[in-house]
């Protein structure tokens, strides 16, 4: 199954989860600064695991960087 | 005087809990996190600003690490949006990130700028109040701009002095006299300072903090300039409460001239 994961084509199994696509951007899913978007919408933490991905969904995963303003 | 210096009780409230420092750090465009930490710890800081940007895999300790370690409360900001939405979500996925409801808000009008985008961010101040968010809005020194912001239910405003990264000061100190004067939430000075001083005449305009990043991560001596920071916020502090005397054209004496001689 073919997703855009931080901006580029990715490729995860059939059945992968939200979970599995964080992980495989290099982020720990659970770690504390870290969250995922799913087609713009926020995934609450514990439907991570939960939400199947499908053929051509984007996911955004992001975690805490220094930052004072723009 | 308690050991930061501050007065006791002079502490200030915002987003319903007590602060004793009224100086918000930025965590971003230090040189190291070694630098990053001993800034922080130098500028007596209760609360820094992060950011939320996609993920690194690459990325050697993390900021949190170093504001987790001196126990800071962390308030994430939306740097980086230009509308509503978009800051809306980034609140959302900070929330999530941080299982905080607080958020620096920022919606920028352009690149070159970096000016606050007045419209876009007024909407997503109210998406975000509507959401439950403590909503502390990186604002224009409009005065009437603000009073919304106020009336929306932002627990702060915060004007720019200059524009982010500038240098440049308070490049309007009625505007920010007039925003203090009708505001009865916090007024943090957010924006342009670039040395103590400036930081000075923010809270002796009445300002109840500021927040600044670069005029320290940019500095020569980043630790040393939070140390700066941290006396210059409590210098003008202190002035504002003490009173200052009116400015006059011409002197006054202060010796009295009575019992002059004669000579």
């Amino acid at each position: 199954m073919r997703i855009e994961l931080n901006g580029e084509p990715a490729e995860l199994p059939e059945g992968a989860t939200v979970r599995d696509a964080a992980i495989a951007a290099g982020a720990e899913p659970l770690a504390r600064g870290v969250a995922v978007a799913l087609d713009g919408e926020v995934v609450p933490r514990g439907r991570l695991e939960l939400t199947e991905l499908s053929e051509g969904q984007r996911v955004e995963v992001v975690a805490a960087i220094g930052g004072g303003a723009t | 005087m308690s050991h930061n210096g501050a007065s006791p009780g002079d502490g200030f409230r915002l987003g319903g809990r007590d602060w004793n420092s009224r100086l918000i750090v930025g965590t971003g465009g230090f040189r190291s996190l070694d630098d990053l930490e001993r800034a922080l710890v130098a500028s007596g800081t209760e609360i820094v600003t992060v950011a939320l940007r996609r993920v690194d895999p690459l990325a050697q300790g993390s900021v949190l690490e170093v504001i987790d370690r001196l126990g800071l409360f962390v308030l994430p900001n939306t740097a980086g949006c230009f509308t509503a939405r978009d800051a809306v979500r980034t609140a959302q996925l900070a929330r999530e990130a941080f299982e905080t409801d607080w958020v620096k808000l920022e919606v920028i009008g352009d690149d070159r700028t970096l000016l606050p985008d007045a419209v876009e961010l007024l909407d997503a101040a109210e998406q975000l109040v509507d959401d439950g968010f403590t909503v502390l809005p990186y604002t224009n020194d409009d005065p009437v701009l603000a009073r919304r912001l106020e009336a929306i239910g932002c627990a702060a405003v915060m004007p720019l002095g200059s524009p982010i990264g500038s240098g440049a000061g308070i490049r309007n100190p009625y505007n920010v006299r007039i925003i203090v004067e009708s505001a009865e939430i916090p007024v943090i000075l957010d924006a342009g300072i670039g040395t103590a001083s400036d930081a000075t005449l923010a809270l002796e305009l009445g300002c109840s903090g500021v927040l600044l990043a670069s005029a320290i991560s940019g500095a020569e001596d980043p630790e040393l300039m939070a140390r700066a920071m941290r006396a210059a916020v409590e210098a003008g502090r202190a002035a504002r409460r003490a009173g200052r005397i009116p400015q006059r054209l011409h002197a006054q004496a202060s010796t009295p001239e009575v019992g002059l001689p004669e000579l």
